[in-house]
């Protein structure tokens, strides 16, 4: 494993196994010794072992994978499956919210529309960022590009990472609300193919706001959520010290959200997560959202539009 | 003590001398008087009533439920309920301090609703339309499952009959306990409200007290025309929420009906009492010819 990271709380029996591993390695290239067989043995088990572990994660663990700031993000992510990467700004109102991000590019020689939120890594890029937590005025600039799109039909990939959308004085008076209301409401009402990404976080209307699509997909250690479980703990348990508590009730996990059938499948990421390995998430991602364009291809505008209809109709569970 | 005070208390005490001389009961009191949450002045209920639970001195709008919403805007009789026997289920399991399923059977007892919104077709002075009214009684008028697709399945009704489709709000916003299945009624509703978009179908939304998060961020705000009522609280981000985030203290007038005015996002603020003929205005010049029920 890829030691560039500061393990995360569960991780640290890995990267100890990993150390000896290392120190049988370095001992027995020091004293001639043939310690292959023993390092072999060890490096099979602590691979099983890993295996097991990335895959029983608890969903407040999943969230620390989900948050993580080497995670690639939707930049990163850019840069990594496009070529021609053009990005738009702005909302032709005022303002360019950099909290969400757009632009034409081509991804194997196919056009495409990119929208998605931004998280930074530094002070001054989670200043620039608005720590992935856009404003009415973002969402606003996502329609504008969305209508671009479906006049030149172009297919519509959102690819989503935020704690949700932004609450502050000046978002309530530029009509926060609003802003994400008309974006379903319209999102309905285009006619090219749109496929929708959660990459890390994906809380509240603020995710919504961008995944009014026919196909949405969850990244395997990404969440899905109505509310953050911090927000969901301190106002159903008053306490914020219950948000994993929390997140297990939420049901917040790609398994949860497939096995409720609100999401059509997961993406499959490298051991450990995307941030081991961004080039193995980003090639997955690439294929994922490349079939799934390919799959509505043959779709016109009003099959598209009813399909998108359709599935979100379906959703819910009552009795009757 | 100001003189106007010395007034106030004299007026208190002629007003218990009153009470007590007809003996009745602590409890029975209660139930009689209710008590203005802005100007603190006791109201009879009756009186209360009388003015469609507005404070009479202060105007401060009480919240009312469901029923007596439906009762104030519509004609008399003119209501017939639809999916009314649709119930909560619980997908999730969902126990917080409480559970899910205890909460609902609460929530029942306490509003004799099934859920927090009562959806159907009535008529505004002769008008016919479908009406959904939210009752914040009910776990805080938050939106589930049930409450999405009743929404959903009213507003594919007054497409289908093509008639107006009023939706009055009254929520605290997504229903948590049933975590994404509750964010997908956002998508849900604003579905079906661009589907009445397509087929030109007049939606009036009436954002009442309080309308925040997931229905100010769905169906709440997607309306044709949107109306406030008076005094209401409407917003995306709660309050509390707000002033940790930025550290600050709020404007006193902060998410009020008047302040969204202001800053242009309803079409209009009225009083409880206006709101009936000013709904019909606006079915009336909206209204294609002919379209007026014949009584």
């Amino acid at each position: 494993m890829n030691k560039q990271f500061t393990p995360l709380e569960f991780e640290k029996s890995i990267y100890q196994i990993e150390d000896k591993i290392e120190e049988l390695k370095k001992l027995s290239s020091e004293t001639g010794i043939n310690l292959d067989d023993q390092v072999k043995l060890l490096t099979n088990q602590a691979f099983e072992f890993k295996k097991q572990l990335y895959s029983s994660l608890t969903p407040s663990q999943k969230l620390q994978i989900a948050r993580h700031a080497k995670r690639p993000t939707f930049l990163d992510y850019v840069s990594l499956i496009t070529t021609d990467w053009l990005e738009l700004h702005g909302d032709r109102a005022g303002t360019d919210d950099r909290a969400i991000i757009g632009g034409v590019a081509q991804i194997d020689g196919k056009s495409v529309m990119l929208i998605g939120t931004q998280k930074g890594r530094t002070t001054k890029e989670n200043i620039e960022y608005n720590f992935g937590m856009p404003q009415p005025e973002g969402y606003r600039k996502a329609l504008r590009l969305f209508y671009h799109a479906d006049r030149f039909n172009l297919p519509i990939i959102t690819l989503i990472d935020t704690p949700g959308a932004y609450p502050g004085i000046k978002a309530e008076q530029t009509g926060q609300g609003t802003a994400i209301a008309v974006n379903l409401r319209e999102m309905a009402k285009l006619e090219t193919p749109i496929v929708s990404v959660i990459l890390g976080e994906g809380c509240s209307g603020g995710a919504l706001g961008l995944a009014v699509s026919n196909r949405v997909y969850m990244f395997e250690h990404s969440l899905y959520t109505v509310i953050s479980p911090e927000g969901c703990a301190s106002i159903l348990w008053r306490s914020a010290d219950m948000a994993s508590t929390a997140a297990e009730n939420l049901k917040i996990t790609s398994d949860d959200l497939l096995q409720m059938e609100i999401i059509d499948g997961i993406i499959k990421e490298p051991l450990g997560g995307a941030h081991y390995d961004w080039d193995f998430a980003a090639a997955e991602l690439k294929n994922t959202v490349l079939e799934s364009i390919d799959e509505m291809s043959g779709m016109s505008g009003t099959e598209l539009k009813s399909d998108r209809h359709e599935k979100f109709r379906r959703m819910g569970v009552f009795i009757e | 003590m100001s003189l106007r005070d010395w007034f106030e208390n004299r007026r208190n005490k002629q007003l218990n001398a009153d009470l007590v001389e007809s003996k009745i009961s602590g409890d029975d009191l209660l139930k009689l008087w209710e008590k203005c949450y802005n100007c603190n002045t006791s109201i009879p209920q009756k009186e209360l009533e009388q003015n469609m639970h507005v404070c009479p001195k202060c105007d401060y709008h009480f919240r009312i439920g469901a029923r007596e919403r439906l009762e104030q805007l519509l004609d008399e009789d003119s209501f017939e309920e639809i999916n009314s026997n649709m119930l909560p289920s619980d997908p999730l399991d969902f126990v917080d301090t409480m559970r899910y399923k205890t909460r609902q059977v609460d929530a029942r007892k306490k509003t004799n609703l099934n859920e927090a919104v009562v959806t159907g077709i009535g008529k505004i002075s002769d008008w016919e339309v479908a009406v959904a009214v939210m009752d914040f009684a009910y776990m805080g008028g938050s939106m589930g499952s049930v409450v999405g697709e009743k929404i959903t399945r009213l507003i594919e009704e007054g497409i289908k009959r093509k008639i107006p489709i009023i939706a009055v709000t009254s929520s605290g916003g997504a229903r948590m306990q049933e975590s994404c299945l509750s964010l997908m009624q956002m998508a849900k509703t604003s579905c079906a409200v661009a589907r009445a978009n397509e087929q030109k179908i007049l939606y009036i939304t009436v954002l009442t007290e309080p309308t925040f998060g997931g229905v100010t961020a769905s169906f709440g705000t997607l309306g044709d025309i949107i109306i406030a009522e008076q005094g209401a609280r409407i917003g995306f981000a709660g309050r509390r929420v707000i002033e940790q985030t930025i550290r600050q203290k709020l404007p006193s007038d902060f998410q009020t009906a008047e302040y969204l005015l202001k800053y242009g996002h309803v079409d209009m603020v009225f009083h409880r009492s206006g709101l009936k003929s000013t709904l019909e205005k606006l079915i009336r010049i909206h209204a294609p010819a002919k379209q007026k029920v014949n009584t």
